[in-house]
């Protein structure tokens, strides 16, 4: 990340929407979108599941139509200019997009004939990418007797045959073991040196925190928060100390809310426990202590951590996204 | 044509060149639909089971049911043998069943997230649609080849040309229910909701275009409706050409409204599949 210098846009939306309608509902998916992702960057979508991630992907990638605004995706206007997108971009969804009775090289020399090239030219690009994915000792099985993380290594051959300019991935990692998530950001990090700009969505903290240069936080339809995973930090303001209240919630939630040097707090009825940002967490937690004990509250617990995403997430919306990744 | 060209070659698709583009965007149906065709028949020979499905039913009735026929046909005296009568009834039947259900395999790939993947390039998508078709039509026409084979030791006669001009007939069955099939799957997207629809379709097509038994013994509220049915004079056309009996009006008539017919199908599912959007 060290590395990382801010280049032009290469996909700016703005006021991007989408609406679903059916006889009996309607659904605002996308509620106004605005973000910018610059060339060179991954950029991150994070939010829980039915936050409009996949929605947005889907209109900037062509496949749906947004009810409304405009975007820019790879110097093309996306809905003036839908099919010079589709050459400038590549796109690998969520569940797959592979044929089990095809052979990976199969697949990849049709992919790279659809965007024009001889066969000749998809030949060679096929065998190229498959070296580059280490696919070379699977190219000619089916893909049907893949393992999931060859199969997702795969999709993303498919998505980068024609050498795209921006490269979309919708939750790339999803349902993968840790050793094949591990190689599939190594695959996008390898992808990003190459030039390709990267945009993801993902409901991994972890991933959106050590995978992406710059992210943006998406919940029903809005996007609540965009940056650098330290900027989006900075924003939550200062440590996070959480303490087990049992019961006596609501007199904590009082008594530290009184104290000068607490910025914020809340009280989390769900999980029993009194949340609260201070700017030195180290400092602040002896002074707690005798506080609580002083007025006769006796804590099941105390925790104090350096802010997650999960805390910008939780800040933003009120709900913590590990616990809406877990129900 | 060339799309890994990117800003220079692309920009012609916006200038003011309306002929060449045409002539570029033709010439990509084209290609794509061969693309397409050689990937779909390729994945259908390796893994043959829809391909014998579709011929079971039909060569159980001329195991059966063709028998029977053969006697209570040679009783009415009518002079001619069962099996030119038959046969090409059951070639009509294998041309239905064998592209009718051919939007089951395009909700597998719409479930595979192949669609999608093709979707998102810039291929034709009336390629999408037709590459697919022209599959069915040539496994359909090799099962007629099969049926064909299978019936003559049974006392089927053949006349050439008249099989040659039927297969044409067979095609163009094939070019009106496989494009429908394939835009209903995409509109329906599940089996469950897919399966029924064609069932009910199939069903009442087959009986009502007399491949079983002649039409001539039907009371007139049935002949009628018969009438109505497009698949009775692909059925007629496709006797006459059996029997060689090449004066026979049916002819021109079962092959005219099949051709029209595929005409409009295929531009009604390749509207189907330029707008698709889900």
């Amino acid at each position: 990340m060290a590395s990382y210098v801010p280049q032009a846009a290469v996909i700016e939306t703005s006021d991007l929407r989408k609406t679903f309608k059916s006889r009996k509902s309607t659904v605002e998916a996308v509620r106004g979108v605005d973000l910018t992702v610059r060339g060179g960057e991954i950029f991150g979508f994070l939010g829980p599941n039915g936050a409009g991630k996949t929605t947005t992907l889907r209109m900037l990638a062509t496949l749906i139509e947004p009810t409304a605004g405009q975007a820019t995706v790879a110097g093309a206007d996306l809905s003036r200019q839908p099919a010079l997108v589709r050459e400038r971009i590549g796109y690998v969804p969520q569940g797959g997009s592979t044929d089990p009775a095809e052979t990976g090289r199969g697949e990849l020399v049709l992919q790279g004939r659809l965007y024009g090239m001889s066969g000749a030219e998809a030949r060679a690009r096929a065998a190229e990418v498959l070296a580059t994915l280490d696919l070379e000792a699977a190219a000619d099985r089916a893909t049907g007797t893949y393992s999931g993380g060859m199969r997702r290594r795969l999709d993303v051959g498919l998505g980068i045959v024609h050498r795209p300019q921006v490269l979309f991935l919708d939750e790339p990692t999803t349902g993968l073991d840790p050793q094949a998530r591990a190689r599939m950001w190594e695959e996008i990090q390898a992808l990003r040196e190459r030039g390709t700009t990267v945009f993801l969505t993902t409901h991994y903290l972890e991933e959106a925190d050590a995978l992406c240069d710059r992210l943006a936080i998406i919940d029903q339809g809005t996007i609540v928060a965009e940056g650098t995973s330290d900027q989006l930090k900075q924003k939550v303001a200062g440590d996070v100390v959480t303490i087990g209240v049992n019961g006596s919630g609501a007199s904590v939630l009082s008594l530290v809310q009184a104290m000068s040097f607490v910025r914020e707090a809340s009280h989390d009825t769900e999980a029993g426990v009194v949340r609260l940002y201070v700017d030195r967490g180290e400092t602040a937690v002896p002074h707690l202590l005798r506080s609580l004990d002083a007025a006769g509250f006796e804590p099941t617990s105390i925790a104090l951590n350096k802010p997650s995403l999960d805390d910008v997430f939780l800040r933003q919306t009120g709900r913590s996204l590990r616990e809406e990744a877990a129900a | 044509m060339t799309a890994n060209a990117l800003p220079t070659a692309t920009a012609s698709s916006s200038s003011t060149k309306p002929l060449a583009i045409e002539r570029t965007t033709r010439m990509r149906t084209l290609r794509d639909t061969w693309l397409i065709f050689r990937r779909s028949l390729v994945l259908t020979i390796r893994q043959p089971t829809w391909i014998v499905i579709g011929i079971m039913y039909p060569v159980i009735y001329l195991v059966l049911f063709g028998p029977l026929l053969d006697v209570s046909i040679k009783q009415s005296g009518a002079g001619v043998s069962a099996y030119n009568w038959f046969v090409p009834g059951l070639l009509i039947q294998v041309a239905l069943f064998g592209t009718a259900f051919g939007g089951f395999g395009l909700i597998a790939e719409l479930r595979y997230g192949v669609v999608e993947r093709m979707r998102v390039t810039p291929m034709s998508r009336t390629a999408m649609l037709l590459g697919r078709s022209l599959r069915d039509v040539v496994i359909l026409l090799f099962q007629a080849v099969i049926m064909i084979s299978l019936a003559i030791p049974f006392g089927l006669h053949i006349d050439v040309a008249g099989v040659l001009v039927t297969f044409g007939l067979l095609a163009l069955i094939g070019l009106v229910v496989a494009p429908l099939s394939y835009a209903a799957a995409l509109i329906l997207k599940s089996e469950d909701a897919f399966a029924p629809l064609v069932q009910s379709l199939v069903m009442p097509l087959l009986l009502l275009s007399g491949i079983l038994l002649p039409m001539a013994l039907a009371p007139d509220w049935l002949r009628f409706l018969s009438s109505l049915n497009p698949l009775t004079h692909a059925t007629d056309a496709a006797r006459a050409l059996f029997n060689s009996d090449w004066g026979n009006p049916e002819i021109a008539v079962g092959v005219a409204i099949t051709t029209v017919l595929a005409v409009i199908a295929v531009w009604i599912a390749s509207r189907t599949f330029s707008r698709a959007n889900a």
